[in-house]
């Protein structure tokens, strides 16, 4: 743009019309990297820096048997945020999701080093209670997975076993959970019905008013869209960015525009390494690391 | 080559073929000014609606990609930043036959020393390395368009501070010098052109947008309320 003082009246301006500079050569390129290299952990996000991190995960290493699964892997999570796991099938991503509330201890032969801390406490610790702490970290799976009971009492399940018997207490916990989910104005006349009978997408909320319903702190999600339709989808979509003012969510997806829609972090990980994780913006517009792009923008191997 | 590859090899390709209608456009009007030549002069305005019809092809081909596509990363900001840098080059377009139909408007010559051919150099001289850096991927290449803003823009106010003084001096010569006002206006603007879309290079390249420097580390306005 023309600089503003360009057109002062100055007619009698002595000074000689300066050389053209750009008729010379031009000058060697710029020696700079184009791409800056970028920090592994979303440090560099203010948000990340002052909320404070619900989880944490430290130099976490995990072998099944003799083979490394996840390779020193470090990440953080800040409270009332979406992350997102990203990457092949086969890079850890749903390993790493189990290893937050400890359900690979349901697996044989898997031994696992390194710290997971869950607000302050840390996950893998002899003391911690695996049942306290799957309450606190729900989880809610690729395929739904009802019980084959009535909606009401898959929904009062988890309360149930804790053993909560009041009936106004139960029947508040469920109306809330449903509500929760964005579930409750479709089945609030058919509670008693089986569970079995709802569509997919239904049945994939169901699960999610479950989580909701022991008030947990952190749900993780595996894949919970894989099987649904687009309006399934995006309903569960939007519900996630509700539920993000209560909970921290973590959600490992293989749809990368999904990561782009509902998440405010994003983790790329590549055969049990996490590669680059940052802002969800900055990763889909300008991530830091060769292998990222080529990911994301469908270059893969 | 995959499908979504050569889609965005025929977008680069067709960016390449406007900024050639482009650069010889520039080179007709410079040509048409010195040569006060009225065929010369069409011949620009001919060359146009090739680079209209160019530019409505790239639109769509930009819009089809971001919707059948979903692109991400540099495959993203090379579509978005063609969305900007087509536009741009359809504008040098129309700048030049603003300037072509002057072109019998202002002779006899009233500016000695070249100074006119100076300004249709120097403006083909920025376009030229815009378009450049954009084949090369050549950052520093863009930052020098970037920085030779500056000089088209003093040339402009020499030029216009002469003809001011000369329709002072000779009210014959009010008539051309009124053209040529606007000849240096639309050359000037075509520079603003090439840096624009030396600015697109750079956030194709480095994925931060170079527009603006001054707000990039300026402290928020005080008169905003922050979110």
């Amino acid at each position: 743009m023309l600089r503003t003082g360009a057109l002062d009246m100055d007619i009698d301006d002595p000074r000689p019309i300066p050389e053209p500079t750009l008729l010379q050569a031009p000058p060697e390129p710029d020696p700079r990297p184009a791409m800056p290299p970028q920090p592994d952990l979303p440090l560099t996000d203010p948000s990340v820096l002052s909320a404070p991190t619900m989880l944490r995960v430290d130099r976490l290493n995990l072998f099944y048997g003799d083979k490394q699964a996840l390779h020193d892997i470090n990440l953080q999570v800040a409270r009332h945020s979406v992350m997102s796991f990203i990457g092949p099938s086969g890079c850890g991503k749903s390993t790493l999701l189990r290893c937050l509330n400890r359900m690979n201890d349901l697996i044989d032969n898997v031994r696992i080093q390194g710290r997971v801390l869950l607000g302050d406490t840390d996950v893998y610790a002899p003391e911690t209670d695996v049942i306290a702490l799957r309450k606190r970290a729900g989880m809610v799976f690729q395929k739904s997975n009802p019980f084959p009971k009535s909606i009401f009492e898959n929904v009062a399940y988890g309360l149930r076993i804790q053993g909560q018997r009041d009936k106004t207490t139960l029947e508040e916990a469920v109306e809330r959970s449903l509500r929760g989910a964005g579930l409750w104005e479709e089945v609030k006349d058919r509670l008693k019905d089986s569970a079995q009978g709802l569509s997919g997408g239904q049945q994939q909320r169901l699960c999610i008013a479950r989580a909701l319903a022991v008030r947990p702190e952190v749900i993780l999600m595996d894949e919970p869209c894989s099987a649904l339709d687009p309006i399934a989808t995006a309903k569960v979509e939007e519900l996630i960015l509700e539920l993000k003012r209560e909970f921290t969510i973590v959600i490992v997806t293989h749809n990368m525009q999904q990561a782009a829609r509902v998440s405010d972090h994003t983790a790329f990980f590549w055969m049990g390494k996490l590669i680059e994780s940052g802002l969800t913006e900055q990763l889909f517009t300008n991530p830091g690391h060769r292998m990222t792009e080529d990911y994301i923008t469908g270059r893969f191997g | 080559m995959r499908q979504f590859d050569q889609e965005l090899k025929d977008l680069r390709d067709g960016i390449l073929a406007m900024a050639g209608i482009a650069e010889e456009m520039i080179d007709l009007t410079n040509q048409a000014l010195v040569e006060r030549s009225k065929a010369k002069a069409d011949q620009v305005m001919a060359l146009d609606r090739r680079m209209d019809e160019w530019e409505l092809k790239l639109d769509r081909l930009c819009v089809d990609l971001l919707a059948l596509r979903s692109p991400a990363a540099g495959d993203l900001r090379l579509i978005a930043s063609s969305l900007k840098i087509v536009p741009e080059i359809e504008r040098i377009g129309d700048h030049c036959c603003n300037i072509a139909r002057r072109a019998t408007y202002v002779h006899p010559p009233i500016l000695s020393g070249g100074l006119l051919e100076r300004m249709g150099q120097e403006t083909r001289g920025m376009v030229r390395w815009a378009v450049d850096s954009f084949i090369g991927s050549d950052a520093g290449l863009a930052r020098t368009v970037i920085a030779a803003d500056d000089s088209v823009d003093e040339l402009y106010g020499r030029i216009y501070r002469e003809l001011l003084r000369l329709m002072m001096t000779d009210p014959l010569c009010i008539e051309r010098a009124s053209h040529l006002i606007l000849v240096i206006k639309n050359w000037e603007r075509i520079a603003d052109q090439a840096t624009n879309i030396a600015e697109e290079v750079l956030f194709i390249l480095e994925g931060r947008s170079a527009k603006h420097p001054y707000l990039q580390n300026a402290p928020p306005d005080p008169n905003i309320p922050s979110e």
